[in-house]
């Protein structure tokens, strides 16, 4: 009788969730363009198609590098910035609510913003110059060698203030006795900050780690409306590469298989981190 | 260094070296955040020619033109309409169905419970991405291609698990003896859940209403892929095409993503706190 209260969920959940996924699976077998009955199955070639292709291995390369970068740059950052402003700042919480901010605007208002702001002589070329750095200027998204770089700067912009939320959320729950504790030992700020603060800070910047990878697996939006995975596939993600063979060239078994890659990339990273990293934080983790 | 360096309460303080970095590094962030916006909306009154001479400062002298295209253009208002069409579909699909999952998982022992659970939880690293390719077929099939409901049907799916996450724990918190009560005076669950559960869950369910409204104001894969009438367009999709419309207009462009932010920003500044803790208190639970 209760389970009546679960089928509406179960229904949803199961015909736009569960059952797409197992047809990828089921498509991923066959050579289909999508319209034609299922019937040409070629069982896992087009998985060696995709690993035989190297754009497929550049796409999975950008994905990994936007991930390396996440994890070094972004996510330090959002770190160091939580703890000033636990620093008893003045208007603290004006930095807060601005530094969200960008977190809720969409992928593609932001890249277009961003394009535009871009643009040679655009207003990023001009801010240089004003500060005296002119030279660096570049076709920021025209540039194959820099265009990935530029979209993790957007993306930075864009993320770096949901990371510093969540670990403010984080530092909250360290009692502020055991910093005061450390001081009054004679802990210097960074000692107590390396000894005390970070590792019980731990769970948090882990559930930060593991959100930033599921996302930068899944990167697409702001992808697309910048440079659509160019130029030259300087920027192509799994994403763009399982949208582009999908819809742009119609070889639906082909992208289904991308699509299965992706879901398995995902699945691993998720089981590799609930078992290594997590462990005790997994439901922190899957609350986000 | 130590002195200046450690957390300190008073509110009075001689101003420091340190404390100026402080302030210093968080009005650069700030800088980096508000610099960009007001670019776009600033940039909106500017023409062409001052946005190449001069991006930054104020415009001189202010253009209107542009956002009084954007204004006047009956597709803007088009695309406003389905996404809050969009929106309000998908949050009313989220809600019943996720509350009432919630509630289930939350309080009554079933076998399997902790596999209905898992398998919601598991949603949370699919990416649409994942089963774009057969919801798009399953959606042609149903002729739900290019309808509103082609998007939100998909999107409620997809939302469950984190709405699901969300409640559960706050449904379990609310204690036993309210129910037997309950009970006793001869309420069933399906009124238990409806006038004790929701109208004490008020605030976790307005969370998830505002995350599940942003989260489908700003999507744009799965309807790039379903809308394909330009008269069904989102917003997204909407600027994502002006913007090749108008590939060498910047500034129109910029009225028209400005538009585009207003919206998301007031909605944001009114609804901030459901936002930052719903999406922090399960993150640093652990």
């Amino acid at each position: 009788m209760i389970f009546a209260f679960l089928l509406p969920a179960l229904a949803l959940y199961s015909l736009f969730v569960l059952y797409p996924i197992t047809q990828s699976i089921r498509y991923s077998g066959y050579d289909w363009n999508g319209l034609e009955p299922l019937t040409d199955w070629v069982g896992l070639q087009n998985f060696r198609d995709a690993f035989a292709d190297p754009l497929f291995i550049e796409a999975i390369t950008h994905n990994g590098i936007i991930i390396g970068l996440s994890l070094l740059l972004q996510i330090p950052f959002a770190v160091a910035l939580a703890v000033l402003l636990t620093r008893n700042l003045k208007g603290r919480g004006v930095f807060r609510t601005m530094y969200f901010a960008p977190f809720i605007l969409s992928e593609v208002v932001t890249g277009v913003v961003w394009r535009q702001i871009y643009r040679p002589d655009g207003l990023f070329d001009q801010v240089l110059a004003g500060v005296g750095a002119g030279d660096l200027s570049r076709e920021w998204l025209a540039d194959p060698k820099i265009a990935l770089y530029s979209l993790f700067f957007v993306i930075s912009w864009k993320y770096f203030g949901f990371h510093m939320v969540l670990i403010l959320a984080g530092l909250q729950l360290i009692p502020t006795e055991l910093e005061e504790a450390s001081a009054i030992d004679g802990a210097s700020f960074w000692k107590g900050f390396r000894y005390v603060t970070l590792p019980l800070l731990g769970p948090t910047i882990r559930v930060s780690m593991f959100l930033s990878i599921i996302g930068a697996l899944q990167l697409f939006d702001l992808v697309w409306v910048t440079t659509k995975g160019g130029p030259v596939n300087s920027t192509a993600t799994m994403a763009t590469y399982l949208v582009d063979w999908g819809f742009r060239r119609g070889q639906f078994g082909f992208a289904s298989a991308v699509s299965v890659i992706v879901f398995g990339l995902s699945l691993i990273v998720a089981l590799l981190y609930q078992r290594f990293v997590l462990r005790r934080d997994l439901e922190g983790a899957l609350t986000t | 260094m130590t002195a200046t360096t450690v957390r300190t309460k008073g509110p009075s303080q001689k101003f420091d070296f340190g404390r100026g970095l402080l302030y210093l590094i968080a009005a650069l962030v700030l800088l980096a955040i508000i610099v960009p916006l007001s670019f776009s909306i600033i940039g909106g009154f500017r023409s062409n020619s001052q946005l190449a001479a001069q991006p930054v400062g104020l415009p001189d002298p202010w253009v209107w033109t542009n956002y009084q295209t954007a204004l006047t253009d009956p597709s803007f208002y088009g695309w406003v309409r389905n996404s809050v069409l969009i929106a309000l579909i998908t949050t009313a699909l989220v809600l019943p169905a996720a509350s009432l999952a919630a509630f289930v998982i939350a309080r009554y022992k079933f076998r399997g419970r902790e596999l209905v659970f898992a398998l919601f939880t598991l949603g949370l690293l699919f990416p649409v991405a994942v089963a774009i390719l057969p919801l798009f077929i399953t959606l042609r099939q149903t002729g739900l291609l290019n309808s509103p409901l082609g998007i939100a049907l998909p999107q409620a799916a997809f939302g469950l698990p984190l709405s699901i996450v969300i409640l559960r724990p706050f449904f379990r918190s609310i204690p036993r003896d309210l129910e037997d009560a309950a009970a006793i005076d001869g309420c069933g669950p399906l009124r238990f859940y409806w006038s004790v559960m929701l109208p004490l869950s008020r605030p976790v369910l307005s969370t998830i209403a505002v995350l599940t409204v942003v989260g489908s104001w700003n999507a744009f894969l799965l309807p790039l892929l379903v809308l394909i009438q330009p008269e069904q367009w989102t917003l997204p999709l909407g600027i994502n095409n002006i913007s090749a419309q108008y590939v060498t207009d910047t500034a129109m462009i910029l009225a028209y993503t400005t538009l585009a932010m207003i919206p998301a920003l007031i909605f944001y500044f009114i609804a901030q706190r459901q936002i930052v803790t719903g999406l922090t208190t399960g993150g640093v639970k652990g």
